[in-house]
């Protein structure tokens, strides 16, 4: 091991052994900072600057708009319904998945990973598709006078599938990783299962819970392309934030839609700030975990 | 000990918890997707191989394809560039790029879609340098394949970057010790221990692009034969009211999925294996 970091240094020192030559290492940089700006920065920047490019008032007005504000409102609604059911299963799910051994284990997490290679287009058309007028409970839904597509239960529905495995996949590993040493220890003093579970596993998952409703909560209040195959785009009740930027883009009213954008952007990086915060938690848990053993 | 054999565990809810999540599984994921192939199973053989060889849905399979899998080379690329960087070197606002990099991830699609447009665009920042030297990209075929790299930009630097930190360089020092330069350990030591990494992270790439809709139709043009993608297509057959078409083009791309789906898992197995 002394030999190994004597060589560490020396190779430090000439750069040639375990590290590239100085410019190298700056050309390598720089083109991948070049690449990131261009892809990344870039796109950040001018959703802020064309919202902002006729000027605060014209921003807030934008923002005023009583279509926009009930687009708003449904994503918030949309949002609240679908996060919390998909918490409920993914911490449930985990729950089974990471704590007990069972046949059929990686096929259920390959089903429950499902969603995501699902275009979102295709995931609106099998809703469109069993709701829908030709669909399996269409005509039923119509006798009874109850609107699931082109409605907002629609758009539930789409964004519930487009969002199902964020808290699950995040959770399955991590409590895998904490094993059950823990959880029997708790039983064993005399805890009931929930005592367990609210005392014992969740402050050791609470991070992770983070995480994956951050990640949750973002797609469902941005996704576009599920909830814009089930909407119907009725202006003022089943549109949602991206599909009121969408209108307003095609209709050239670019500040407008930039305005309304710029809300999603700012939600992307409020989202991205506490993961990065959550990520440096569980990491940081995990550290602590493997000292104690 | 039920069904599946619960064995080992003195911790209770197993049954509830896996009954649970079977059924919310089922009525969420499992018996939607299933309306998909019993609406394609009532078409005839033959009205349904018509509705996916239509010369418009073949070239909407080009281009999409194509484009996503030109996207995903592209982010092969820079994403090992990145994710070296990021791991090995220091530089001032390393932790923000790092950060930063998952932005395709939360910045929503349609969010994404008016703004590459927009840049690109005749009169847009980038659009403006690029138009009088002969290269459109908004509108066009290339418009789909910028939109494609930036939504897949995370995957290739996100699955890369794990291995390259777990990496021992004490096995790099060995390789110079033994008189290999700085490119023949990169190649014959650093980059095959990549390599199932750099796959894994393309083919998740991929399988995002070809799926894409919300940040390519506003770039895309959306030109029947030229610059119409498959998903799009699905949508424009659905407001005809051809459920029948759409419902057909959509298994394709759903089989398509799957495909893309097992083979990432075997690439992962194979991966996890290198790894031990």
């Amino acid at each position: 091991m002394h030999v190994a970091k004597g060589f560490h240094k020396n190779g430090g020192k000439d750069g040639s052994r375990v590290s590239e030559p100085a410019a190298v290492r700056f050309l390598l940089i720089s083109a991948a900072l070049a690449f990131l700006a261009l892809f990344l920065l870039l796109p950040l920047t001018a959703v802020f600057v064309e919202a902002f490019a006729k000027g605060w008032e014209a921003y807030l007005a934008a923002l005023h708009e009583p279509d926009t504000l009930s687009a708003i409102w449904l994503t918030l609604i949309t949002a609240a319904i679908c996060v919390p059911a998909n918490l409920f299963f993914g911490i449930v799910a985990a729950w089974a998945i990471a704590k007990f051994s069972f046949r059929g284990k990686s096929l259920l997490i390959t089903l429950i990973d499902l969603p995501f290679s699902v275009s979102p287009v295709v995931s609106g058309l099998i809703y469109v598709l069993i709701f829908g007028l030709q669909g399996w409970l269409g005509p039923w839904l119509q006798a009874h006078d109850i609107k699931i597509i082109f409605a907002v239960p629609g758009i539930v529905l789409a964004t519930i599938f487009v969002t199902f495995p964020f808290v699950a996949r995040e959770l399955i590993p991590l409590m895998e990783s904490q094993g059950r040493d823990e959880e029997e220890a708790a039983l064993t003093l005399g805890a009931s299962g929930l005592q367990t579970f609210f005392r014992v596993t969740f402050p050791n998952i609470k991070w992770g819970v983070l995480y994956g409703v951050i990640l949750c909560n973002a797609r469902a209040m941005g996704e576009f392309g599920a909830v814009s195959v089930v909407s119907g785009h009725v202006r003022g009740s089943t549109n949602t934030i991206p599909l009121q930027v969408e209108i307003l883009y095609n209709e050239y009213s670019y500040a407008a839609a930039f305005a309304v954008a710029s809300l999603l952007a700012l939600l992307a990086l409020v989202t991205l700030a506490i993961k990065t915060v959550a990520e440096w938690k569980i990491q940081q848990g995990m550290s602590i975990n493997e000292g104690e053993r | 000990m039920g069904l599946f054999g619960s064995k080992n565990s003195v911790l209770p809810g197993f049954g509830p918890a896996l009954g649970y999540t079977i059924f919310y599984l089922s009525i969420i994921v499992l018996i939607p997707l299933s309306a998909l192939f019993f609406k394609t199973a009532t078409l005839s053989w033959d009205d349904f191989i018509l509705a996916v060889t239509a010369p418009r849905v073949v070239a909407s399979y080009r281009i999409t394809f194509g484009a996503a899998l030109l996207a995903a080379c592209v982010n092969a690329v820079f994403g090992v560039l990145t994710a070296w960087v990021l791991v090995r070197y220091s530089f001032p606002g390393k932790k923000l790029i790092d950060a930063l990099v998952d932005l395709p991830f939360a910045l929503p699609t349609a969010v994404a879609g008016i703004t590459l447009a927009s840049v690109y665009s005749p009169n847009g920042w980038l659009g403006s340098f690029l138009e009088p030297r002969g290269i459109k990209v908004a509108f066009t075929p290339l418009g789909i394949l910028i939109a494609m790299v930036f939504i897949g930009l995370p995957f290739v630097v996100r699955t890369v970057q794990p291995v390259l930190e777990e990496l021992d360089r004490e096995v790099e020092e060995a390789a110079s010790c033994l008189g290999a330069n700085r490119w023949q350990t990169f190649c014959r030591v650093i980059f095959p221990t990549m390599l199932p990494a750099i796959l894994t992270g393309f083919a998740l790439a991929f399988a995002r692009a070809v799926g894409e809709y919300g940040s390519i139709i506003f770039i895309a043009g959306n030109m029947p034969m030229v610059s119409e993608i498959t998903p799009l297509l699905i949508i424009t057959k659905l407001e005809q009211y051809d459920y029948a078409g759409a419902t057909a083009i959509a298994t394709v791309m759903l089989v398509a999925s799957f495909v893309l789906l097992l083979s990432i898992n075997l690439l992962q197995k194979w991966s996890r294996r290198f790894a031990e």
